[in-house]
Protein backbone atom coordinates (compact mmCIF):
# COMPACT_ATOMS: atom_id res chain seq x y z
CA UNK A 1 0.00 0.00 0.00
CA UNK A 2 3.17 2.43 1.12
CA UNK A 3 4.53 1.88 -2.59
CA UNK A 4 1.36 2.26 -4.21
CA UNK A 5 0.04 5.16 -2.48
CA UNK A 6 3.99 6.75 -2.63
CA UNK A 7 4.32 6.44 -6.41
CA UNK A 8 0.34 7.08 -7.98
CA UNK A 9 -0.97 9.97 -5.94
CA UNK A 10 0.88 13.21 -5.94
CA UNK A 11 -0.04 16.61 -3.86
CA UNK A 12 -2.55 18.38 -6.39
CA UNK A 13 -3.79 14.88 -7.84
CA UNK A 14 -7.55 14.35 -8.37
CA UNK A 15 -8.10 11.04 -6.55
CA UNK A 16 -10.93 9.14 -6.50
CA UNK A 17 -11.79 6.42 -4.05
CA UNK A 18 -15.16 4.98 -4.84
CA UNK A 19 -17.49 2.31 -3.54
CA UNK A 20 -21.08 3.16 -2.78
CA UNK A 21 -21.48 2.84 0.83
CA UNK A 22 -19.36 -1.06 -0.09
CA UNK A 23 -16.00 -1.72 -0.80
CA UNK A 24 -14.93 2.12 0.55
CA UNK A 25 -10.60 1.37 0.44
CA UNK A 26 -10.15 2.96 3.77
CA UNK A 27 -7.23 1.24 4.32
CA UNK A 28 -5.93 3.41 0.79
CA UNK A 29 -7.28 6.77 2.46
CA UNK A 30 -5.37 6.27 6.10
CA UNK A 31 -2.39 6.13 3.65
CA UNK A 32 -2.47 9.30 1.75
CA UNK A 33 -3.23 10.83 5.78
CA UNK A 34 -0.12 9.47 6.68
CA UNK A 35 1.88 9.84 3.77
CA UNK A 36 0.68 14.05 4.42
CA UNK A 37 -0.36 14.23 0.46
CA UNK A 38 -2.11 17.81 -0.17
CA UNK A 39 -4.46 19.81 -2.02
CA UNK A 40 -5.95 17.23 -3.35
CA UNK A 41 -9.06 17.54 -5.42
CA UNK A 42 -11.55 14.25 -3.54
CA UNK A 43 -13.93 13.13 -5.74
CA UNK A 44 -16.67 10.90 -4.91
CA UNK A 45 -20.96 10.46 -4.84
CA UNK A 46 -20.79 10.38 -1.16
CA UNK A 47 -17.34 11.67 0.70
CA UNK A 48 -18.53 9.58 3.41
CA UNK A 49 -16.23 8.95 6.35
CA UNK A 50 -13.00 8.30 4.53
CA UNK A 51 -13.32 11.95 3.18
CA UNK A 52 -14.32 13.85 6.23
CA UNK A 53 -11.42 11.89 7.90
CA UNK A 54 -9.19 13.23 4.59
CA UNK A 55 -11.07 17.24 4.84
CA UNK A 56 -9.80 17.31 8.73
CA UNK A 57 -6.36 15.19 7.98
CA UNK A 58 -5.35 18.79 5.68
CA UNK A 59 -5.25 16.33 2.61
CA UNK A 60 -8.02 18.42 0.68
CA UNK A 61 -8.58 21.48 -1.33
CA UNK A 62 -11.46 20.75 -3.06
CA UNK A 63 -14.51 18.23 -3.03
CA UNK A 64 -16.78 17.13 -5.95
CA UNK A 65 -19.60 15.03 -4.88
CA UNK A 66 -23.64 14.69 -4.29
CA UNK A 67 -24.57 13.39 -1.36
CA UNK A 68 -22.32 14.31 1.81
CA UNK A 69 -23.67 12.80 4.74
CA UNK A 70 -22.93 10.11 7.63
CA UNK A 71 -25.10 7.20 5.36
CA UNK A 72 -27.87 5.98 8.20
CA UNK A 73 -26.58 8.63 10.98
CA UNK A 74 -26.55 12.26 10.02
CA UNK A 75 -23.60 14.87 9.45
CA UNK A 76 -19.92 14.51 8.42
CA UNK A 77 -18.86 17.08 10.81
CA UNK A 78 -15.40 17.91 9.28
CA UNK A 79 -16.80 18.51 6.00
CA UNK A 80 -19.82 20.45 7.49
CA UNK A 81 -16.65 22.45 9.84
CA UNK A 82 -14.88 23.71 6.10
CA UNK A 83 -17.90 24.28 4.64
CA UNK A 84 -19.80 26.58 7.13
CA UNK A 85 -16.62 28.41 6.99
CA UNK A 86 -15.66 27.19 10.31
CA UNK A 87 -12.22 25.75 9.85
CA UNK A 88 -9.38 27.53 7.96
CA UNK A 89 -8.47 27.40 4.84
CA UNK A 90 -12.20 26.70 3.70
CA UNK A 91 -12.70 23.93 1.07
CA UNK A 92 -13.71 24.46 -2.35
CA UNK A 93 -17.13 22.40 -3.26
CA UNK A 94 -18.27 21.44 -6.66
CA UNK A 95 -21.69 19.50 -6.43
CA UNK A 96 -23.82 17.36 -8.24
CA UNK A 97 -26.51 14.27 -7.55
CA UNK A 98 -25.97 11.31 -7.88
CA UNK A 99 -27.12 10.85 -11.44
CA UNK A 100 -25.27 13.94 -12.36
CA UNK A 101 -21.85 12.29 -10.82
CA UNK A 102 -22.81 8.92 -12.30
CA UNK A 103 -23.01 10.45 -16.00
CA UNK A 104 -19.60 12.40 -15.37
CA UNK A 105 -17.65 9.41 -14.64
CA UNK A 106 -19.50 7.77 -17.57
CA UNK A 107 -18.46 10.19 -20.00
CA UNK A 108 -14.91 10.04 -18.56
CA UNK A 109 -14.71 6.39 -18.97
CA UNK A 110 -16.16 6.79 -22.53
CA UNK A 111 -13.33 9.41 -23.20
CA UNK A 112 -16.33 11.84 -24.00
CA UNK A 113 -16.13 15.39 -22.90
CA UNK A 114 -19.50 15.17 -21.98
CA UNK A 115 -22.69 13.18 -20.80
CA UNK A 116 -26.42 14.15 -21.47
CA UNK A 117 -29.34 13.04 -18.84
CA UNK A 118 -32.56 14.30 -18.79
CA UNK A 119 -32.21 15.92 -14.99
CA UNK A 120 -31.82 19.37 -12.93
CA UNK A 121 -34.85 21.08 -14.44
CA UNK A 122 -36.52 23.27 -12.00
CA UNK A 123 -33.56 22.44 -9.06
CA UNK A 124 -31.52 25.03 -8.00
CA UNK A 125 -28.34 23.29 -8.67
CA UNK A 126 -27.40 24.40 -11.79
CA UNK A 127 -27.55 28.07 -9.83
CA UNK A 128 -25.45 26.58 -7.43
CA UNK A 129 -22.43 25.29 -9.80
CA UNK A 130 -22.13 26.24 -13.53
CA UNK A 131 -20.28 23.74 -14.83
CA UNK A 132 -24.01 21.62 -15.01
CA UNK A 133 -25.36 23.15 -18.41
CA UNK A 134 -27.45 22.04 -21.86
CA UNK A 135 -27.56 21.38 -24.71
CA UNK A 136 -29.96 21.28 -28.02
CA UNK A 137 -30.53 17.27 -28.65
CA UNK A 138 -29.21 17.85 -32.74
CA UNK A 139 -32.29 15.23 -33.78
CA UNK A 140 -35.67 16.35 -31.55
CA UNK A 141 -34.18 19.89 -30.07
CA UNK A 142 -35.42 18.83 -26.76
CA UNK A 143 -32.99 20.69 -23.94
CA UNK A 144 -30.73 18.20 -22.44
CA UNK A 145 -28.92 19.09 -19.24
CA UNK A 146 -25.35 17.98 -19.68
CA UNK A 147 -22.19 17.30 -17.26
CA UNK A 148 -18.47 17.71 -18.15
CA UNK A 149 -16.54 13.91 -17.97
CA UNK A 150 -14.69 13.18 -14.83
CA UNK A 151 -11.18 11.91 -15.75
CA UNK A 152 -9.15 11.22 -12.27
CA UNK A 153 -5.55 11.10 -12.16
CA UNK A 154 -5.83 8.11 -9.95
CA UNK A 155 -8.94 5.72 -9.22
CA UNK A 156 -8.50 3.13 -6.27
CA UNK A 157 -10.96 0.58 -6.01
CA UNK A 158 -11.10 -1.75 -3.42
CA UNK A 159 -12.76 -5.41 -4.00
CA UNK A 160 -13.00 -9.31 -3.06
CA UNK A 161 -10.54 -10.23 -5.03
CA UNK A 162 -8.08 -10.25 -8.12
CA UNK A 163 -5.05 -11.98 -9.66
CA UNK A 164 -1.51 -10.62 -9.82
CA UNK A 165 -2.28 -8.69 -13.00
CA UNK A 166 -5.13 -6.76 -11.80
CA UNK A 167 -7.94 -8.79 -13.61
CA UNK A 168 -10.45 -7.89 -10.34
CA UNK A 169 -13.93 -9.49 -9.66
CA UNK A 170 -16.32 -7.69 -7.17
CA UNK A 171 -19.33 -8.61 -6.39
CA UNK A 172 -22.69 -7.57 -4.36
CA UNK A 173 -23.13 -3.62 -5.10
CA UNK A 174 -21.06 -2.36 -7.48
CA UNK A 175 -21.71 1.27 -7.77
CA UNK A 176 -19.41 3.11 -10.13
CA UNK A 177 -16.68 1.46 -9.85
CA UNK A 178 -15.58 0.29 -13.08
CA UNK A 179 -16.89 3.48 -14.98
CA UNK A 180 -14.37 5.09 -12.76
CA UNK A 181 -11.47 2.97 -12.86
CA UNK A 182 -11.53 3.30 -17.22
CA UNK A 183 -12.35 7.13 -16.30
CA UNK A 184 -9.15 7.41 -14.34
CA UNK A 185 -4.86 7.58 -15.97
CA UNK A 186 -4.19 5.25 -13.11
CA UNK A 187 -5.97 2.69 -11.03
CA UNK A 188 -4.89 0.99 -7.96
CA UNK A 189 -6.67 -2.17 -6.98
CA UNK A 190 -7.28 -3.16 -3.32
CA UNK A 191 -8.48 -6.40 -2.62
CA UNK A 192 -9.61 -8.91 -0.03
CA UNK A 193 -7.33 -11.69 -1.60
CA UNK A 194 -5.14 -12.28 -4.33
CA UNK A 195 -6.46 -15.17 -6.43
CA UNK A 196 -4.89 -16.87 -9.17
CA UNK A 197 -5.69 -16.27 -13.12
CA UNK A 198 -7.12 -19.79 -12.90
CA UNK A 199 -10.55 -18.54 -10.47
CA UNK A 200 -10.83 -15.45 -12.38
CA UNK A 201 -11.14 -17.21 -15.47
CA UNK A 202 -13.68 -19.87 -14.03
CA UNK A 203 -16.03 -16.79 -13.95
CA UNK A 204 -15.09 -14.28 -16.62
CA UNK A 205 -18.85 -12.72 -15.92
CA UNK A 206 -17.73 -11.52 -12.28
CA UNK A 207 -14.78 -9.33 -13.45
CA UNK A 208 -15.44 -5.74 -13.28
CA UNK A 209 -11.80 -4.35 -14.32
CA UNK A 210 -9.96 -5.65 -16.61
CA UNK A 211 -5.81 -6.06 -15.86
CA UNK A 212 -5.03 -4.42 -18.57
CA UNK A 213 -6.06 -0.80 -16.88
CA UNK A 214 -4.45 -1.24 -13.18
CA UNK A 215 -1.23 -0.06 -12.18
CA UNK A 216 -1.46 -1.60 -9.14
CA UNK A 217 -2.50 -4.53 -7.25
CA UNK A 218 -2.11 -4.10 -3.39
CA UNK A 219 -3.37 -7.35 -0.87
CA UNK A 220 -4.67 -5.45 1.91
CA UNK A 221 -7.66 -7.59 3.97
CA UNK A 222 -10.24 -5.56 5.99
CA UNK A 223 -8.70 -2.76 3.96
CA UNK A 224 -12.67 -1.62 3.49
CA UNK A 225 -13.51 -1.49 7.26
CA UNK A 226 -15.49 0.14 8.84
CA UNK A 227 -17.08 -0.19 5.37
CA UNK A 228 -18.12 -3.73 4.14
CA UNK A 229 -16.85 -6.50 1.88
CA UNK A 230 -19.71 -8.49 0.90
CA UNK A 231 -19.32 -12.42 1.70
CA UNK A 232 -15.93 -11.42 3.65
CA UNK A 233 -17.45 -8.98 6.50
CA UNK A 234 -20.00 -6.81 7.73
CA UNK A 235 -20.36 -3.10 7.60
CA UNK A 236 -19.42 -1.37 11.07
CA UNK A 237 -22.53 0.41 11.71
CA UNK A 238 -21.17 1.05 15.25
CA UNK A 239 -18.67 2.97 13.96
CA UNK A 240 -20.49 4.97 11.83
CA UNK A 241 -22.77 6.17 14.58
CA UNK A 242 -19.19 6.75 17.02
CA UNK A 243 -18.55 9.14 14.30
CA UNK A 244 -20.89 11.48 15.16
CA UNK A 245 -19.31 12.13 18.29
CA UNK A 246 -15.77 12.03 17.26
CA UNK A 247 -15.92 14.05 14.22
CA UNK A 248 -18.37 16.85 16.28
CA UNK A 249 -15.58 17.91 18.35
CA UNK A 250 -12.13 18.98 16.35
CA UNK A 251 -10.31 18.19 19.20
CA UNK A 252 -11.24 14.65 19.86
CA UNK A 253 -11.32 13.86 15.69
CA UNK A 254 -7.62 14.88 15.54
CA UNK A 255 -6.58 12.35 18.36
CA UNK A 256 -8.38 9.44 16.45
CA UNK A 257 -6.43 10.66 12.99
CA UNK A 258 -3.32 10.37 15.83
CA UNK A 259 -4.31 7.08 17.29
CA UNK A 260 -5.81 5.42 14.52
CA UNK A 261 -4.30 6.39 11.26
CA UNK A 262 -0.67 8.52 11.67
CA UNK A 263 0.30 6.62 14.87
CA UNK A 264 -0.04 3.20 13.08
CA UNK A 265 2.05 2.10 9.94
CA UNK A 266 -0.50 -0.14 8.24
CA UNK A 267 -3.98 -2.09 8.58
CA UNK A 268 -2.56 -4.56 9.80
CA UNK A 269 -1.73 -2.71 13.09
CA UNK A 270 -5.26 -1.31 12.87
CA UNK A 271 -6.53 -4.50 12.93
CA UNK A 272 -4.18 -5.73 15.97
CA UNK A 273 -5.49 -2.87 17.52
CA UNK A 274 -8.83 -3.65 17.39
CA UNK A 275 -8.81 -7.13 18.05
CA UNK A 276 -12.46 -7.87 18.61
CA UNK A 277 -13.69 -6.57 15.25
CA UNK A 278 -13.12 -9.15 12.95
CA UNK A 279 -14.89 -11.55 15.29
CA UNK A 280 -17.86 -9.26 15.77
CA UNK A 281 -18.40 -8.43 11.62
CA UNK A 282 -17.19 -11.56 9.30
CA UNK A 283 -19.91 -12.34 7.23
CA UNK A 284 -21.96 -15.47 7.32
CA UNK A 285 -22.08 -17.98 4.17
CA UNK A 286 -24.35 -17.52 1.49
CA UNK A 287 -22.91 -19.23 -1.21
CA UNK A 288 -24.46 -18.70 -4.88
CA UNK A 289 -25.42 -21.74 -7.29
CA UNK A 290 -22.56 -21.21 -9.82
CA UNK A 291 -23.87 -21.38 -13.79
CA UNK A 292 -22.12 -23.67 -16.58
CA UNK A 293 -19.59 -21.82 -18.85
CA UNK A 294 -19.76 -24.85 -20.86
CA UNK A 295 -20.11 -25.38 -24.65
CA UNK B 1 -46.57 7.54 9.59
CA UNK B 2 -44.67 4.36 8.41
CA UNK B 3 -48.54 2.52 8.45
CA UNK B 4 -50.07 5.32 6.95
CA UNK B 5 -47.20 5.50 4.01
CA UNK B 6 -47.37 1.89 3.62
CA UNK B 7 -50.73 2.18 3.09
CA UNK B 8 -50.07 4.30 -0.17
CA UNK B 9 -48.18 1.44 -2.15
CA UNK B 10 -50.41 -0.84 -4.06
CA UNK B 11 -49.11 -4.25 -4.85
CA UNK B 12 -46.88 -5.09 -7.73
CA UNK B 13 -45.60 -1.06 -7.99
CA UNK B 14 -41.83 -0.47 -8.23
CA UNK B 15 -40.81 1.62 -5.44
CA UNK B 16 -37.58 3.73 -5.16
CA UNK B 17 -36.91 3.16 -1.67
CA UNK B 18 -35.28 5.91 0.34
CA UNK B 19 -33.68 4.68 4.18
CA UNK B 20 -35.30 5.41 7.45
CA UNK B 21 -39.04 5.74 7.50
CA UNK B 22 -39.75 5.32 3.70
CA UNK B 23 -37.89 2.28 3.98
CA UNK B 24 -40.22 0.64 7.26
CA UNK B 25 -43.14 1.52 4.92
CA UNK B 26 -41.94 -0.12 1.78
CA UNK B 27 -41.15 -3.40 3.99
CA UNK B 28 -44.34 -3.01 6.05
CA UNK B 29 -46.36 -3.03 2.98
CA UNK B 30 -44.38 -6.03 1.38
CA UNK B 31 -45.00 -8.10 4.59
CA UNK B 32 -48.95 -6.87 4.72
CA UNK B 33 -50.88 -5.77 1.29
CA UNK B 34 -48.35 -5.91 -1.11
CA UNK B 35 -46.28 -9.14 -1.23
CA UNK B 36 -45.44 -8.36 -4.84
CA UNK B 37 -44.10 -4.45 -4.31
CA UNK B 38 -40.74 -4.29 -5.92
CA UNK B 39 -37.61 -2.69 -3.63
CA UNK B 40 -35.30 -0.71 -6.02
CA UNK B 41 -32.23 0.96 -3.63
CA UNK B 42 -30.11 3.58 -5.31
CA UNK B 43 -27.49 1.30 -4.57
CA UNK B 44 -28.15 -1.03 -7.21
CA UNK B 45 -30.11 -4.01 -5.62
CA UNK B 46 -33.33 -4.47 -7.21
CA UNK B 47 -36.01 -6.43 -5.98
CA UNK B 48 -34.94 -6.77 -2.18
CA UNK B 49 -35.80 -8.60 0.44
CA UNK B 50 -33.34 -7.64 3.40
CA UNK B 51 -33.65 -9.86 6.17
CA UNK B 52 -32.56 -7.15 8.45
CA UNK B 53 -33.71 -3.55 9.03
CA UNK B 54 -30.92 -1.97 6.40
CA UNK B 55 -28.79 0.66 8.40
CA UNK B 56 -27.86 2.26 5.47
CA UNK B 57 -28.69 2.44 2.09
CA UNK B 58 -26.09 0.55 0.61
CA UNK B 59 -26.38 -2.04 3.44
CA UNK B 60 -25.60 -5.93 2.57
CA UNK B 61 -28.80 -7.59 3.52
CA UNK B 62 -30.15 -5.50 0.54
CA UNK B 63 -28.61 -7.73 -1.54
CA UNK B 64 -29.05 -10.85 -0.41
CA UNK B 65 -31.63 -12.93 -1.89
CA UNK B 66 -32.39 -9.79 -4.03
CA UNK B 67 -33.84 -10.13 -7.75
CA UNK B 68 -30.70 -8.28 -9.21
CA UNK B 69 -27.57 -5.80 -8.43
CA UNK B 70 -26.86 -3.35 -10.85
CA UNK B 71 -23.92 -0.72 -11.28
CA UNK B 72 -25.76 2.92 -10.72
CA UNK B 73 -25.33 4.03 -14.09
CA UNK B 74 -28.02 1.14 -14.69
CA UNK B 75 -30.06 2.55 -11.90
CA UNK B 76 -30.19 5.86 -13.36
CA UNK B 77 -30.57 5.30 -16.85
CA UNK B 78 -32.28 2.21 -17.09
CA UNK B 79 -34.77 1.98 -14.05
CA UNK B 80 -35.43 6.36 -13.58
CA UNK B 81 -34.90 7.40 -16.91
CA UNK B 82 -36.41 5.02 -18.81
CA UNK B 83 -39.31 5.16 -16.83
CA UNK B 84 -39.67 1.87 -14.97
CA UNK B 85 -39.81 3.36 -11.27
CA UNK B 86 -43.64 4.21 -10.05
CA UNK B 87 -43.19 5.42 -6.78
CA UNK B 88 -40.44 7.36 -5.31
CA UNK B 89 -40.09 8.50 -1.73
CA UNK B 90 -38.43 11.68 -0.32
CA UNK B 91 -38.22 13.38 2.36
CA UNK B 92 -36.31 16.48 3.47
CA UNK B 93 -35.07 19.55 5.88
CA UNK B 94 -37.78 21.46 4.31
CA UNK B 95 -40.72 21.18 2.25
CA UNK B 96 -42.82 24.28 1.01
CA UNK B 97 -46.04 24.87 -0.14
CA UNK B 98 -45.50 23.53 -3.57
CA UNK B 99 -43.58 20.13 -2.69
CA UNK B 100 -40.81 21.69 -3.53
CA UNK B 101 -37.42 19.98 -1.20
CA UNK B 102 -34.47 21.18 0.12
CA UNK B 103 -31.63 18.98 1.36
CA UNK B 104 -28.91 21.30 0.20
CA UNK B 105 -28.10 24.41 2.62
CA UNK B 106 -30.36 26.25 5.10
CA UNK B 107 -29.05 29.59 4.24
CA UNK B 108 -27.42 30.67 1.44
CA UNK B 109 -25.33 28.62 -1.15
CA UNK B 110 -22.15 30.04 -0.59
CA UNK B 111 -22.59 31.05 3.34
CA UNK B 112 -24.78 28.47 4.83
CA UNK B 113 -26.15 28.70 7.86
CA UNK B 114 -26.36 24.90 8.02
CA UNK B 115 -24.84 22.75 5.33
CA UNK B 116 -26.95 19.68 4.84
CA UNK B 117 -25.96 16.70 2.80
CA UNK B 118 -27.19 17.53 -0.80
CA UNK B 119 -28.90 16.11 -3.06
CA UNK B 120 -27.55 12.20 -3.44
CA UNK B 121 -30.33 10.83 -5.69
CA UNK B 122 -33.40 12.73 -4.99
CA UNK B 123 -33.62 15.22 -7.78
CA UNK B 124 -33.81 12.76 -10.39
CA UNK B 125 -35.95 10.90 -8.62
CA UNK B 126 -38.60 14.03 -7.94
CA UNK B 127 -37.84 15.08 -11.68
CA UNK B 128 -38.53 10.76 -12.83
CA UNK B 129 -40.82 8.87 -10.80
CA UNK B 130 -44.41 8.34 -11.85
CA UNK B 131 -45.55 9.79 -8.67
CA UNK B 132 -43.94 11.12 -5.45
CA UNK B 133 -44.58 10.81 -1.60
CA UNK B 134 -42.94 12.90 1.30
CA UNK B 135 -42.71 11.78 4.57
CA UNK B 136 -42.09 14.48 7.01
CA UNK B 137 -42.82 15.31 10.44
CA UNK B 138 -45.14 18.94 10.99
CA UNK B 139 -42.84 21.60 12.22
CA UNK B 140 -43.26 25.14 11.23
CA UNK B 141 -39.63 25.40 10.39
CA UNK B 142 -39.64 22.05 8.35
CA UNK B 143 -42.69 23.47 6.23
CA UNK B 144 -41.70 27.09 5.68
CA UNK B 145 -43.74 28.59 2.71
CA UNK B 146 -40.56 28.71 0.38
CA UNK B 147 -37.46 26.89 0.61
CA UNK B 148 -34.31 28.25 0.92
CA UNK B 149 -32.82 25.85 -1.75
CA UNK B 150 -34.61 23.89 -4.09
CA UNK B 151 -33.00 20.32 -4.39
CA UNK B 152 -35.86 18.14 -5.82
CA UNK B 153 -38.62 20.36 -7.48
CA UNK B 154 -41.92 20.44 -6.25
CA UNK B 155 -45.09 20.85 -7.98
CA UNK B 156 -44.24 24.27 -9.31
CA UNK B 157 -40.30 25.03 -9.11
CA UNK B 158 -40.17 28.82 -9.12
CA UNK B 159 -43.59 29.48 -10.26
CA UNK B 160 -43.57 27.16 -13.53
CA UNK B 161 -45.44 24.25 -14.17
CA UNK B 162 -43.55 20.38 -14.40
CA UNK B 163 -44.73 19.56 -17.73
CA UNK B 164 -43.63 23.11 -19.22
CA UNK B 165 -40.20 22.37 -17.67
CA UNK B 166 -40.04 18.95 -19.49
CA UNK B 167 -40.19 16.77 -16.32
CA UNK B 168 -41.83 13.32 -16.62
CA UNK B 169 -43.09 12.23 -13.38
CA UNK B 170 -46.15 13.80 -11.88
CA UNK B 171 -43.75 14.86 -8.67
CA UNK B 172 -45.27 14.67 -5.08
CA UNK B 173 -48.97 14.21 -5.23
CA UNK B 174 -48.90 13.64 -1.32
CA UNK B 175 -47.20 15.02 1.79
CA UNK B 176 -47.04 11.93 4.36
CA UNK B 177 -47.21 14.07 8.35
CA UNK B 178 -47.05 12.53 11.92
CA UNK B 179 -50.71 14.12 11.76
CA UNK B 180 -52.28 14.06 8.27
CA UNK B 181 -52.10 14.17 4.86
CA UNK B 182 -51.52 16.93 2.46
CA UNK B 183 -52.02 16.56 -1.24
CA UNK B 184 -50.88 18.59 -4.77
CA UNK B 185 -54.46 20.26 -5.82
CA UNK B 186 -54.63 19.96 -8.87
CA UNK B 187 -54.81 23.49 -10.13
CA UNK B 188 -52.70 25.12 -8.04
CA UNK B 189 -50.40 22.51 -7.16
CA UNK B 190 -50.59 23.55 -3.47
CA UNK B 191 -49.76 21.22 -1.08
CA UNK B 192 -53.82 21.40 0.48
CA UNK B 193 -55.26 19.15 3.53
CA UNK B 194 -57.10 16.06 2.92
CA UNK B 195 -57.12 13.64 5.58
CA UNK B 196 -56.67 13.80 9.35
CA UNK B 197 -55.17 11.30 11.63
CA UNK B 198 -57.32 10.27 14.57
CA UNK B 199 -57.69 13.40 17.34
CA UNK B 200 -56.35 15.76 14.96
CA UNK B 201 -58.46 19.11 14.03
CA UNK B 202 -56.96 20.90 11.28
CA UNK B 203 -55.70 23.93 13.36
CA UNK B 204 -52.69 21.23 14.93
CA UNK B 205 -52.26 20.79 11.28
CA UNK B 206 -52.35 24.77 10.39
CA UNK B 207 -49.81 24.97 13.17
CA UNK B 208 -47.28 22.84 11.71
CA UNK B 209 -46.90 24.56 8.50
CA UNK B 210 -45.75 27.77 7.58
CA UNK B 211 -48.32 29.25 4.55
CA UNK B 212 -51.95 29.82 5.13
CA UNK B 213 -53.12 25.93 4.52
CA UNK B 214 -55.65 25.46 1.56
CA UNK B 215 -58.11 22.15 2.52
CA UNK B 216 -60.29 19.78 0.80
CA UNK B 217 -63.85 20.10 0.62
CA UNK B 218 -63.99 16.94 2.52
CA UNK B 219 -61.64 15.61 5.02
CA UNK B 220 -61.04 12.02 5.27
CA UNK B 221 -60.02 10.69 8.55
CA UNK B 222 -57.40 8.23 8.56
CA UNK B 223 -57.31 4.66 10.74
CA UNK B 224 -55.08 4.06 13.47
CA UNK B 225 -52.50 1.84 12.43
CA UNK B 226 -53.89 -2.16 13.04
CA UNK B 227 -52.69 -4.27 15.22
CA UNK B 228 -51.00 -6.59 12.90
CA UNK B 229 -49.03 -3.39 11.41
CA UNK B 230 -48.12 -2.49 15.24
CA UNK B 231 -46.93 -5.85 15.61
CA UNK B 232 -44.76 -6.11 12.72
CA UNK B 233 -43.24 -2.58 12.91
CA UNK B 234 -42.46 -3.17 16.61
CA UNK B 235 -41.40 -6.99 16.63
CA UNK B 236 -40.09 -7.65 13.35
CA UNK B 237 -38.55 -4.61 11.51
CA UNK B 238 -37.40 -2.18 14.11
CA UNK B 239 -37.14 -4.10 17.16
CA UNK B 240 -34.03 -1.34 18.00
CA UNK B 241 -36.31 1.30 17.94
CA UNK B 242 -33.80 2.80 14.90
CA UNK B 243 -36.12 4.60 13.13
CA UNK B 244 -39.53 4.22 15.58
CA UNK B 245 -38.40 6.80 17.81
CA UNK B 246 -41.40 8.71 20.34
Amino acid sequence: MREAISRFVRDGDTVVIEGFTHLICFAAGHEIIRQGRRDLTLARLTPDLIYDQMIAAGCARKLVFSWAGNPGVGSLHAFRRAVEGQAAPPLEIEEYSHFGMVARFSAGAARLPFWPLKDYMGTDLPAANERIRSVACPYTGERLATVPALNPDVTIVHAQRADAEGNTQIWGLVGVQQEAAFASAHVIVVVEELVDETVIRSDPNRTLIPGMIVDAVVVEPWGAHPSYAQGYYDRDNDFYVAWEGISRDARRLERYLEEYIRGLPDRAAYMTKQPGLATRLKAQARYSGGVNYGF
Amino acid sequence: MAAVAARELADGEVVFVGIGLPNLACNLARRTHAPRLVLIYESGAVGAVPERLPVSIGDPALVTGSLMVCGMAAVFQLMLQNGRIEVGFLGGAQVDRYGNINTTVIGSYDRPAVRLPGSGGAAEIAIHAQRTLIVSKLNPRAFPERVDFITSPGQRPNGRRRRDLGMPGAGPVKVITDKAILEADEESGEMTLAALYPGVEPGDVQAGVGWPLARRARLRDLAPPTETELRLLREVLDPGKLYLKG
